[in-house]
């Protein structure tokens, strides 16, 4: 263990200004940390060369004083973004051996701004899941189990997809690292493992050279151990990309302005339909308690009605995998990646898909392809996205008697490794609070807000308007300090 | 809304994924119990609704007519499972 | 109407065409890739068309313009609001699974087109509906005995597609169909219509049924290359369709391929299986949306279509239908005539275009372009003709002259002295020889053997090397005959 390890990303900020220690150190420090958190195995990819690599250019150009926001600061890249001539995986069989000859929009974006990548981490095979259980590399394990406080069992999902990188952060192996989030995949893995992870509204980050899942949900954010660095993070990875048609031309706030600890007279939506049946009484315990604190500091509670809220999961469940069912199609076998040879074409790409994708991508695939097939089209695909649109009018009127809503961010904590994988509905349930933010494209955050009974973090979710990323960063910041979430999983390197 | 094995085997070939003979019966109830619990929209009055295909917010943009990419068959053809003389190759269709 | 007889009566064709025409740009439609023809393999694909992980698409701006003014000139309508689908299916040279094309909201929606046919009459055919999609790559299957190569050169170059209603009626309106469409597309320059290097392609969908009964199963021959093929497919295809009913066969909807080796339309086994497409909105794209003063200004910059240029010529030159077709048909054509015509005889100037002209190009197996004469040449001999300098008959020794050298009409009368002979008392004297070496023959014209007169003037002509002005000629025999 190494204090440098421990540190955020604006306390190392702080330090490398300071000349305290070097990039190299931190860096060193945190590739050690990485070796130390494999039992985890949130690496697919470990890049400790390239990270000293980038870390002594980092202390370089601090010598020359043209440090950039994020400079030196050693991150966990999510295997699902392309990194130029390093293993990209998508945790899929099917992209087997494959080394991008590019680099994804916000990975450029963050060693433009001197972030050091520590290497690529684990998640859900193509982002699909919400334990960390799909990966053809393996589950990622969560570094927080129950019980006894620094007795480590190897026994939670971290959950999912952004699972390897929660793990990372969370087990400080990495100061932050990136996430995607189409169903909640950045904001139910921060709360499973005690950390922040915002999930930025559509648009603001571009999605070119990742790896597409859902591509009208698809949304990169950070994940990092304190809001104030998600506010750094998010900076540097947003901007607008003349390269995805769907980037929005809109300049990227100073999100760490936006904490001022001011939450006067906010109005905070309550939505009444997010306390559904059997959800555990500590999570509405947690949520009241979330409530309160803003009513402490001056935020005035306002309880609002999402009708639609039961409808979002079942319009996802069609929606993402009918988009997947197609953008997974360029896995073929001709061009990059797996092949399984056949005695024609047909039988090649047949081969190659079956043997390529796991269970959970070849359901949704298949999913996808019977609500697309014809005659099931306008019963599916095209009822799903009208109730997308009522999801949407439904945030757009709570939005007229609020200004932020506050949710849980999961119906459970943590759970075991092996729980729930049988049944896909009760794995889909997880995203139940979640999901209806992508489907509306809004910005959401997830914080720690305590721990349950068991011993286990639990989040508490903000949604904003679109592109109101800062209020979710003001109100995070006063949640942040009123809950002072300091307990540290059993597990870290 | 229930799929049977011969709907599985359809689909995957449509999806050109090769599921074996002895997954379809599973696969089959799986798939159906997923279509069960999205039927649910049925109870959702959508009349008068337009779908809603995206939501970012902002017209089609448009890039000017420049050529400013390609140019590079090595990167392109790097990971190819199998190339020659500079193209990709894949078993011999017949037409 | 345009029947084809079989065993038990008279059977109609019907046709309509889906014709893929590659838009002129520099860029593909979704990518910053180059578009040139016979590149080395796979040298023009950028990632985004070789369809890699995390690739997005984002388009082009004139391809767009492209489109829209190809609708325009189509007279049709241009929908403000379109939407990008995707069609999916499997294939080697399609990258992504998808091509990204328009299903449910074209760009341009119901136009016209006219068709000029060869006895001059003409008759509208519907447009469907014109949408924008990628081209896919190019699967080469005779390179390797057990592998197929992909290029992806072509992958994701923008394509317009043009389907017109089912109201062709023939092979041979088919052909004048595609004529008309290469025509407008090269006026336009939204296409050059190349045909062998496949920048337009066509898909017959053709049918037979009795005379004016229901419409019968129809099958599509897919991608056709040039118009000959086109029309010798249909033909085929027809008959064949017709035999099967006779014999009480059904026709099975399908897809089918012209074999260019056998001339015959067979079965396409690749295609075989029912498709699915599964279409739904492009995600990574958003509704295209068109301002209505940007398509103004397009239509105000449209330039004369053939339809108009071809009643001009008719209102203004009084050309017949049949020679203003001809002429129009070809924008360098058109352009060639009016620079001829300009300021001189009309119907004389298309004449020479159409018959001399075109006739020497023809035989020369030369295009309009690279004419070894040109239009300013030609008018300068029809203005020699004009002014008397030289004949009309000389005037075709001139041209060819002119054709074969390239040299200028005026240095040819010159230097070969074909300088029209107008000196009145030279005509006489030749004339006074001729007249008195046929003596006899003037007795005969004399006594009414009016036809003779012909011969007179001939054999002044031939005595003068045809230099004789043939208006003199003409006035002084006339006197001296019969005076
Ligand atoms: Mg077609
Ligand atoms: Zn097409």
């Amino acid at each position: 263990m190494s204090a440098l390890t421990r540190m955020t990303m604006a306390e190392a900020l702080k330090g490398l200004a300071a000349r305290e220690f070097t990039a190299v150190e931190l860096t060193e420090a945190h590739v050690r940390a990485v070796e130390a958190a494999r039992p985890l195995n949130a690496f697919i990819t470990e890049t400790p060369d390239k990270a000293l690599e980038m870390a002594r250019a980092s202390d370089a150009r601090r010598a020359r004083g043209e440090a950039g926001p994020m400079d030196g600061l050693p991150i966990a890249v999510k295997d699902l973004f392309c990194t130029r001539d390093v293993l990209t995986t998508a945790a899929s069989h099917i992209l087997d051996g494959f080394h991008p000859q590019y680099e994804s929009s916000v990975t450029t974006n963050l060693w433009r701004d001197g972030a050091v990548m520590l290497g690529k981490v684990n998640l859900d095979e193509f982002a699909m899941g919400s334990a960390n259980i799909t990966s053809y590399y393996g589950d990622v394990v969560n570094p927080w189990s129950p019980g006894d406080a620094g007795a480590w069992e190897r026994r939670l999902v971290p959950g999912g997809s952004s699972g390897g990188s929660a793990a990372a952060v969370a087990a400080r192996c990495a100061l932050g690292a990136t996430g995607t989030d189409t169903g909640g995949s950045i904001r139910q893995p921060a709360a499973f493992a005690g950390i922040v992870g915002i999930k930025p509204t559509y648009g603001r980050c571009s999605r070119w050279g990742i790896v597409a899942f859902a591509s009208s949900l698809d949304q990169a954010g950070p994940m990092t151990r304190t809001v104030r660095d998600s506010a750094i993070m998010l900076r540097s990875m947003a901007g607008f990309d003349p390269k995805d048609s769907t980037s929005v031309d809109m300049p990227v706030p100073d999100f760490e302005a936006a904490l001022t600890g001011d939450v006067r007279g906010l109005r905070v939506g309550i939505p009444r339909e997010y306390r559904v049946d059997g959800m555990p009484a500590e999570i509405e315990a947690m949520w009241q308690r979330g409530v309160e604190w803003l009513k402490a500091a001056g935020a005035e509670p306002v309880e609002i009605s999402l009708p639609h809220t039961k409808y979002a999961l079942p319009a996802y469940y069609i929606v993402a995998p009918a988009e997947a069912s197609s953008n997974l199609a360029r896995y073929d076998g001709v061009r990059y990646g797996l092949r399984v040879e056949g005695g024609n074409l047909k039988e090649m790409y047949e081969n190659t898909r079956g043997a390529g994708f796991g269970k959970e991508v070849r359901r949704r695939i298949l999913i996808g392809t019977y609500v697309l097939s014809a005659g099931y089209y306008d019963a599916y695909y095209l009822k799903a996205q009208k109730v997308r649109t009522r999801i949407k009018q439904d945030f757009d009127a709570a939005f007229t008697r609020c200004d932020v809503i506050l949710t849980p961010t999961a119906p459970s904590g943590a759970f075991a490794i092996g729980e729930k994988m049988d049944d896909p509905i009760q794995m889909y349930l997880n995203d139940v609070f979640t999901v209806p933010v992508n489907l509306a494209g809004l910005p959401g955050m997830s914080l720690p807000a305590g721990l349950g009974a068991d011993g286990l973090p639990l989040g508490l979710q903000l949604i904003g308007r679109p592109f109101d990323e800062e209020t979710l960063f003001r109100v995070g910041g006063v949640l942040e300090e009123a809950a002072q979430f300091t307990a540290t999983p059993p597990f870290m390197a | 809304m229930s799929l049977d094995k011969a709907a599985v085997a359809r689909i995957a070939h449509l999806a050109r994924i090769k599921v074996p003979d002895e997954e379809l019966d599973h696969l089959a109830g799986e798939l159906s119990r997923i279509l069960d619990f999205v039927e649910q929209l049925g109870e959702v009055d959508t009349a008068d609704v337009a779908p809603m295909a995206s939501v970012a917010a902002q017209k089609l943009r448009r890039r000017p007519d420049e050529v400013t990419d390609g140019g590079y068959p090595e990167a392109v053809l790097k990971n190819g499972p199998e190339t020659a003389e500079g193209y990709f190759a894949v078993p011999k269709v017949v037409e | 109407m345009t029947y084809i007889q079989g065993e038990t009566g008279n059977w109609e064709v019907v046709i309509g065409l889906e014709v893929h025409a590659q838009i002129i740009s520099k860029a593909k439609l979704f990518s910053g890739a180059a578009t040139d023809f016979g590149s080395d393999p796979n040298s023009q694909v950028s990632f985004v068309d070789a369809a890699f992980p995390g690739m997005l698409p984002v388009i082009n701006a004139f391809c767009v313009e492209q489109a829209v003014r190809t609708g325009l000139g189509l007279k049709a309508e241009i929908n403000l609001v379109s939407v990008f689908d995707r069609k999916n299916y499997f294939y080697a040279d399609l990258p992504q699974g998808y091509q990204i094309s328009q299903f449910q909201q074209p760009v341009v929606g119901r136009g016209q087109l006219v068709l000029d046919l060869p006895d001059g009459s003409s008759r509208t055919v519907g447009i469907t509906r014109l949408h924008l999609e990628q081209d896919a790559g190019k699967s080469i299957h005779d390179q390797h005995p057990t592998k197929t190569f992909i290029d992806l050169n072509r992958s994701g170059v923008a394509l317009m597609e043009i389907v017109s209603e089912p109201d062709l009626r023939s092979a041979e309106e088919a052909g004048a169909y595609l004529r008309k469409l290469r025509s407008i597309l090269r006026y336009l320059g939204t296409c050059d219509g190349n045909m062998e290097e496949g920048s337009m392609r066509c898909d017959c969908n053709v049918s037979v049924r009795r005379p004016g009964g229901e419409l019968g199963t129809r099958c599509e021959i897919k991608n056709v290359n040039s118009i000959r093929f086109v029309q010798a497919a249909i033909d085929f295809e027809a008959r064949r369709q017709i035999e099967v009913l006779e014999e009480g066969g059904t026709i099975v909807q399908e897809t089918r391929l012209w074999d260019t080796t056998r001339l015959v339309t067979r079965s396409m086994r690749s295609k075989e299986e029912a498709h699915d497409y599964r279409y739904f909105p492009d995600p990574d794209l958003l509704p295209l949306e068109l301002d209505p003063a940007w398509v103004e200004e397009i239509r105000r910059a449209l330039p004369e279509l053939p339809d108009e240029k071809k009643a001009r010529f008719m209102a203004d030159f009084k050309l017949s239908a049949y020679d203003a077709n001809v002429l129009v048909n070809e924008k360098a054509k058109a352009d060639y005539f009016e620079a001829v015509a300009n300021g001189r005889d009309a119907k004389m100037a298309a004449n020479w275009v159409t018959g001399e002209l075109f006739g020497a190009l023809n035989k020369a197996g030369r295009e309009i372009e690279d004419s070894p004469v040109s239009a300013a040449d030609l008018g300068a001999l029809l203005d020699l003709i004009g002014d008397n300098t030289i004949s009309g008959r000389i005037a075709k020794e001139v041209f060819e002259e002119m054709f074969a050298t390239g040299a200028k009409p005026g240095d040819i009368v010159e230097k070969k002295g074909l300088r029209q002979v107008t000196d009145t008392g030279a005509i006489e004297s030749a004339i006074d020889a001729v007249l008195a070496a046929n003596a006899d023959k003037v007795e005969e014209f004399r006594s009414g053997k009016d036809k003779l007169f012909g011969f007179f003037v001939g054999q002044t002509m031939k005595a003068t090397q045809g230099k004789a002005n043939p208006a003199l000629v003409n006035e002084i025999l006339t006197r001296k005959l019969k005076g």
